[in-house]
């Protein structure tokens, strides 16, 4: 019998695998009807049309999903070589597209081949993805850490875990209860001798018991008192040191994709680094520089970005910044705070020290949100100003200074701390 | 005569009170409250609190520090939606602009930081008026000030721009359509494009009449200037050219005719090269005459007889018997030309005959040809406007920065008039006196909100321009005229481009013309000249035409009716006088409410938070006045009732004052704020006595006043209450005469003689002396603060820049009671005194007590000396030395480094300074309701510096010799990869210092200032303060040269 389901099981899912190949040649013969590649098709698209043209919605040009149905093959491959010569030919439809997007006029592209223009259209005729709502679901759990994912998973796994030894206990008990009950009527004559021998002999005081393990005592005590006074150490130091702060942000904007995937400079957005003491939260005009074009992230849809049009007023639908729009900050939640007592400046490490960002923000490049990597404790400052060594190459200020700290240290490199990096007037005023 | 020496903490000290000795003989001054814990008999076994009660207290405060410090507070940072291109958050910018708030001008560099002005500094490269004194540095507190209003109003309620508009251009009609008149009052206006804007709405509005109103009097000297010269003027002075100054009660480092000749003049009292001698004759002790070579105290009257001794000695050749005039006509005679008598009587008659003297001199300094603008304003205008209105005649009233119903003598007269007037708009931010009277308060802004231009003096201009964005609805004055116009400027385009060199200012999209319009208008096709454009005009904030000229011809006048008049105007009588005036801090009062201000020591008596009478220690003990200390070591004064002319000022309290003229007393304008901000009241009662309501004639002088005991004492809040130097002259304060001196060429062992100690190889130099290893100055930049008390003129527009530059709190007026005042700078003030040991010893006064007493006793007419202290920056500090924690430990640069996260609170430090320039914190200074000043509100603490930390309770705090500012020159030379310059380095003291007694920077350096004036073969003036201490300061003085003749 369980051969026979085997043969069954095997049987179906054969079945189902000849169905879903059938379909996916299907489709792929439907998307094949132009004779395209919709994969040439895609990076064709990326690198010619996009920055015009977006597949289910408007940039400056039409949205171009499915436009090969909606239009002749044939009218298609003369509008993308050379719209204007179109036009000229006095065409309907083309003046008519002319006149709705207000005489924006499209490049020509008479370098693409009728293949290239094929493949294109391909990839335009591909159906639209799955819904906004499942791709922003699906794409929480691909997320990096896959935090919340495992986090499901593990707490179920735990919850059996627990009923298991929950369960396990429980016939422990019962089990010794009944040994117990079993020992005590198998010797009971023998136990009773024993009480009586247990009340005859004289209990030990405390303070006999003390005088009798005195170093023990002493040595205990003092290794509680040693772990208490670590432990109050530990924990006094630890106060208001944050590290791991992780705050919710108001935008889901992610480290992650801007500085990791899209490889986009740290000093792009943070430009005030290299000139002042605040590194800065780019204002929402250089988001805008990128996303006046990307409307859409691969992770999250519009649902995030449209925040940042709404701080600005930018309307997405007509491509322009609404008139007289009362813009709404963004509130962000800063997450690397000193105290008001220490000036830190970010110029003086990034272009003097050239210290890369990772040094004391981490691996930002992989962070979806950013938390504190680092301890910013003074010791943790002064412990850097010790190790590193002050970038003076051909920089003439340092040229004299170097000269006598050479002279003093009998070194050739200098160190921060040498420079004076410890002394307290330099950080707090 | 050793083992009797004694010192002495003030003078309080040496009375023989009860009260004294009791102080002396207690260590705190209040007792410590134990009350709870002990019972009556103060045994502690016995007390009312339980052990469980001890327990409670212990245990609650653990709980509470230990909750307080688990706070973890959620920091937002909101950045902006669109950026200003030349804004980067953390760096300041600056730009030219011109604070004129109808009193003080200036032309200033605006320190702005993310789009808020934080600090006003000198436009140094500006030829005049480049450097704000401390009102127009304070007056930057106006703009964020929280007492005022934050929007229009109608009849006191809140109302848009449009009723507004409506119910003005109502009142115009009708005042109109009724053939009365339409008057704008006003502070001396001297902006060219306003000028321009007024005659359009003269067009528009036929009855209109411009009424300017100067609420300390110029008029007698306008008048003078215009009988003559035959234009509503003053002269213009050049003190650079005057070797003999002879200066009749004119307190012209102060605000005499506007002020800005300090620069000159300290310019031309360089020891080394060529050095003026200056006499002043005054009643009060000014700033002037504290500076003076020599000081002849007269009492007002005779202030004009002297005026006219003058004349008659120099214009008319004849002999003279006067005493006291003596010396100085014959400087004058000798100087001929380069001598300049200057006068600061409001008499028109005393004028004429000073302008008479002058040309009769062929002085240099003396210019009429180049008229000055600024405060020319008769009084004429003003009286017939007040008349009018009492008759009816007018119909609309618009008032800007003035403040009438409180400045003017006759305000009940004012207020009488106001009420036949039907619309009455006033400009102002502040609901004072005036303006709260206004049935439409139109706000206009800020002068760092506001466009504007300005011409104090011929061929000078100057721009004003916005710095930051308006803060509330308000709109400043000149477009609320051009709304009334109808809105329309024929010929001006409206410019839709922002022209602010500060782009965060919003572009003006309104498409009808501005003020900025017609002013850009103005300046392009009428004031530049070619070669320079609008936009180069903006960035120098001036601009200079050596084209205009007055072409003068003297009126040929008879001076013998004004000689006439003068000497018998004035003749002299036995009768009390007073002499009003305007104190360095407070001027006329426009900024009563000023939180700085009032905490500003005056220069002469130290004292904060007040006005009183001065008058002589010789004058008070005829009258049974009296000034002593209270239990805390703080001053008291009895009270008086002074009449004048009819009227009272009652409860006027009592400093008694060196250098008073015996014969006269002497009171300052701008206190007894009736309406003004919280500031200019304590307890609900304004700050000090309106001396406005003598001001009978609008006359400083009055010259038959009554004084009249009153029952009740005053508190006076002085930041020094010690006056001379007990003797120890040599070590605190050095100075010599010029003959002595000799340009530097005698023996330096004859003025500056170096310290000596004892030791056991005899007296050696204490440059010699040391037990401590010297300090590495191997490396980097070694920092200095020179200070020339020859050029310190005793002004204090550096202890303001401080205050600005370094979050300095203030502490009203019963914490500076207690002597707990937090400024980082101070400008100590000593009189000479003439008692000597021989003269007591031949007086039987050398004798212990006796003689310091006598020491301490300034003389009758003192030689005075300001001497600027701050922290000392030892480099064999005492203040390191004794701090259990390290808090405060020495730097590579120089400087003594204050930790403040470090310190605990102990205060050794501050016991330990010989200069006592440490500063606690008793209390947390900002956000603290019992501190209600600009640090107690959102708006107010917009001023501060955010690169500087607000210190808080418990912790000691100094001059760090802006370390803020040092640090990030260095950057700035590192990120432009040179060497540092001497250019880069300053302190905000220094950058504020018109005379340049202060200097800053590098003595490693070969080519800095500082290096040449800390080399002692170069600069023979050089000592530092208490230099037998061997505490190695990196401040160091250069002493003070009298140019005086040695008899």
């Amino acid at each position: 019998m369980i051969h026979q389901r085997g043969i069954c099981a095997k049987r179906s899912i054969r079945l189902v695998s000849t169905l879903f190949a059938c379909a996916l040649l299907s489709v792929q013969g439907l998307h094949a009807q132009g004779g395209g590649d919709p994969t040439a098709g895609k990076k064709l698209f990326n690198a010619n049309c996009a920055s015009c043209h977006k597949l289910d919605r408007k940039l400056i040009g039409p949205p171009l999903r499915n436009i090969a149905q909606q239009r002749s093959l044939a009218w298609l491959h003369k509008w993308i070589r050379n719209n204007a010569a179109l036009r000229d030919s006095g065409d309907r439809d083309a003046l008519a597209i002319f006149e709705e997007y207000k005489g924006q006029i499209m490049t020509a592209f008479p370098q693409l081949s009728d293949q290239q223009i094929d493949d294109i259209l391909a990839y335009t005729s591909q159906p639209a993805a799955q819904p906004k709502a499942v791709t922003a679901a699906s794409a929480a759990p691909t997320s990096g850490t896959a935090a919340s994912n495992t986090g499901i998973s593990t707490k179920a796994f735990n919850l059996i875990l627990l009923a298991i030894i929950a369960l396990l206990l429980v016939i422990i008990i019962l089990m010794t209860r009944v040994l117990k009950m079993v020992y005590e009527m198998k010797y009971e004559d023998r136990l009773r001798e024993l009480e009586r021998q247990k009340a005859a002999k004289k209990r030990l005081s405390f303070v006999e018991f003390f005088e009798k393990y005195t170093p023990g005592f002493v040595f205990f005590g003092l290794l509680l008192f040693g772990v208490a006074m670590y432990g109050a150490w530990v924990y006094l130091t630890a106060i208001d040191v944050n590290t791991g702060y992780e705050p919710i942000q108001p935008i889901a904007f992610s480290h992650r994709i801007h500085a990791g995937e899209n490889k986009i400079n740290c000093l792009y957005c943070h430009s005030s680094a290299r000139h002042s003491k605040t590194a800065g939260i780019p204002s929402v005009n250089v988001c805008m520089n990128c996303h006046r074009y990307i409307a859409e992230g691969a992770e999250t849809g519009t649902r995030e970005i449209a925040k940042i049009y709404k701080a600005i007023g930018w309307d997405p639908e007509q491509q322009a910044y609404i008139p007289n729009y009362k813009t709404r900050p963004i509130k962000w939640v800063k997450v690397h705070n000193l105290p008001d007592f220490v000036y830190f400046n970010h110029a003086q490490h990034v272009v003097m020290g050239q210290i890369a960002c990772q040094t004391c923000h981490g691996p930002v490049e992989t962070m979806d949100t950013v938390y504190q990597y680092s301890k910013l404790t003074m010791g943790w400052c002064i412990n850097c100003h010790r190790l590193t060594d002050v970038q003076m190459k051909d920089n003439p200020y340092y040229e004299k200074i170097h000269e006598q700290l050479a002279a003093k240290y009998g070194v050739k490199k200098v160190t921060e701390a040498m420079m004076g990096g410890l002394e307290c007037g330099r950080c707090h005023y | 005569m050793d083992s009797a020496k004694k010192y002495w903490k003030g003078f309080g000290d040496l009375a023989s009170d009860t009260a004294w000795e009791a102080i002396r003989n207690r260590e705190f001054s209040t007792e410590t409250p134990m009350g709870p814990f002990l019972k009556g008999d103060g045994k502690a076994y016995e007390a009312r609190a339980s052990r469980r009660d001890f327990l409670k207290f212990v245990g609650f405060s653990t709980a509470a520090a230990t909750l307080a410090a688990c706070e973890g507070p959620v920091v937002h940072s909101i950045p902006y939606v669109v950026k200003p291109d030349e804004l980067t958050p953390g760096i300041a910018d600056y730009y030219a602009s011109t604070v004129y708030d109808g009193h003080d001008f200036s032309s200033v560099l605006v320190k702005t930081r993310e789009g808020r002005p934080i600090k006003l500094q000198p436009n140094a490269s500006s030829p005049h008026y480049a450097y704000p004194n401390t009102r127009v540095q304070a007056s930057l507190l106006s703009l964020y000030d929280i007492d005022g209003l934050k929007q229009p109003l109608i009849a006191g309620r809140p109302a848009s721009w449009a009723q507004v508009d409506e119910r003005v251009n109502q009142g115009l009609e009708a005042a109109a359509a009724a053939g009365q008149k339409i008057a704008l009052l006003t502070a001396p206006v001297i902006s060219p494009s306003f000028s321009l804007l007024w005659g359009r709405f003269k067009q528009k509005y036929p009855s209109a009449e411009w009424v300017p109103y100067n609420p300390l009097s110029n008029s007698g000297a306008v008048e003078a200037y215009q009988a003559v010269y035959g234009q509503i003027a003053l002269p213009g002075y050049d003190f650079t050219k005057a070797d003999v100054i002879v200066s009749v009660g004119a307190d012209f480092l102060g605000d005499w005719f506007g002020g800005d000749h300090s620069r000159d003049y300290a310019l031309h009292r360089n020891p080394d090269q060529a050095m003026n001698r200056h006499f002043q004759l005054e009643s009060n002790l000014s700033l002037t005459g504290a500076n003076a070579d020599y000081r002849i105290p007269v009492k007002p009257s005779e202030q004009a007889q002297a005026i006219a001794q003058i004349y008659r000695a120099i214009a008319l050749g004849q002999q003279t018997r006067d005493q006291r005039t003596q010396a100085a006509i014959q400087a004058l005679r000798t100087a001929g030309p380069a001598g300049l008598l200057v006068c600061g009587s409001n008499d028109k008659d005393a004028q004429l005959l000073v302008d008479a003297v002058n040309r009769k001199l062929k002085s240099r300094a003396y210019q009429p040809e180049s008229p000055v603008y600024l405060k020319a304003v008769t009084d004429a205008p003003v009286k017939a406007l007040i008349s009018d209105m009492a008759a009816g005649r007018v119909g609309v009233l618009l008032s800007h920065r003035v403040n009438p119903v409180y400045s003017s003598p006759d305000s009940r007269a004012f207020v009488e008039a106001l009420k036949n007037v039907k619309t009455f708009v006033s400009f102002d931010r502040k609901r004072d006196e005036t303006a709260s009277l206004a049935h439409v308060n139109a706000i206009s802004r800020h002068p760092m909100e506001s466009w504007g231009d300005a011409k104090p003096k011929i061929g000078f201009y100057t721009l004003q321009q916005p710095t930051i964005r308006p803060l509330f609805q308000s709109r400043q004055m000149e477009d609320s005229l051009i709304a009334w116009m109808g809105g329309a400027l024929e010929g001006v385009d409206a410019a839709l481009a922002n022209d602010s060199m500060a782009t965060y200012i919003p572009p003006v999209t309104e498409n009808r013309p501005t003020f900025h319009d017609l002013l850009k208008q103005n300046w392009t096709e009428n004031i530049l000249q070619e070669g320079t454009s609008w936009v180069s005009a903006l960035r120098a904030g001036y601009y200079e035409r050596r084209d205009e000229r007055h072409p003068i011809s003297p009126a040929d006048l008879d001076f013998s009716p004004a000689l006439t008049r003068v000497e018998s105007r004035y003749a002299p009588s036995g009768k009390m006088e007073l002499q009003l005036y305007s104190k360095v801090g407070m001027g006329a009062g426009a900024q009563a409410d000023n939180p700085w201000l009032q905490e500003f020591p005056d220069p002469l008596t130290r004292a904060t938070w007040d006005n009183y009478l001065t008058i002589s220690r010789k004058q008070a003990a005829e009258l049974g006045l009296k000034n002593w200390p209270d239990s805390k070591g703080a001053l008291n004064g009895d009270r008086v009732n002074l009449s004048a002319k009819g009227r009272t000022l009652k409860n006027v309290p009592v400093l008694i004052t060196a250098g008073q003229a015996y014969g006269s007393v002497g009171l300052a304008f701008g206190y007894g704020r009736e309406k003004a901000g919280k500031t200019a009241f304590i307890d609900g009662k304004p700050i000090g006595v309106n001396a406005f309501q003598l001001y009978v004639g609008r006359d400083p002088i009055q010259t038959d006043v009554q004084i009249e005991k009153v029952d009740g004492s005053h508190g006076f809040a002085l930041v020094q209450l010690y006056r001379t130097m007990m003797g120890r002259g040599e070590s605190i304060v050095k100075e010599t005469t010029a003959q002595v001196y000799d340009r530097g060429k005698s023996d330096k062992s004859r003025y500056n003689p170096p310290e000596k100690l004892p030791t056991i190889d005899g007296k050696q130099p204490v440059s010699q002396v040391d037990m401590w290893a010297a300090r590495d100055r191997s490396i980097g930049p070694w920092f200095n603060l020179s200070i020339d008390l020859n050029a310190c003129t005793g002004c204090g527009a550096c202890v303001i820049a401080c205050h600005a530059e370094n979050n300095v709190p203030v502490v009203g007026k019963d914490e500076v009671r207690r002597f707990r005042d937090m400024h980082w700078l101070r400008i100590d003030r000593y009189y000479a005194t003439d008692m000597s040991y021989e003269r007591a010893e031949s007086e039987g006064r050398s004798e212990g007590r006796a003689f310091f007493r006598a020491l301490e006793r300034p003389a009758e007419n003192p030689e005075v000396v300001f001497q600027p202290v701050m922290c000392q920056h030892c480099n064999h500090a005492p203040c390191e030395t004794v701090c259990p924690v390290a808090a405060t430990s020495h730097g590579r640069q120089g400087q003594n480094q204050m930790i403040y996260n470090r310190c605990v609170g102990t205060r050794y430090c501050a016991n330990n300074c010989p200069y006592k320039v440490r500063r606690f914190n008793w209390f947390q200074y900002a956000e603290n309701d019992a501190f209600d000043f600009h640090m107690n509100n959102d708006l107010g603490r917009m001023v501060l510096n955010p690169d500087v930390v607000v210190r808080s309770r418990g912790v000691m705090e100094k001059c760090s010799l802006c370390i803020q500012m040092t640090q990030a020159s260095i950057l700035k030379a590192k990120r432009e990869k040179r060497p540092l310059r001497d250019v880069d380095l300053t302190t905000a003291c220094a950058t504020a210092c018109a005379t340049g007694a202060l200097v800053f920077g590098d003595i490693d350096d070969e080519h800095s200032r500082v290096h040449q004036l800390h080399d002692e073969e170069k600069n023979k003036r050089k000592y530092y303060l208490l230099e037998e201490l061997d505490t190695k300061p990196n401040v160091f003085y250069n002493l003070k040269v009298r140019n005086k003749i040695e008899t």
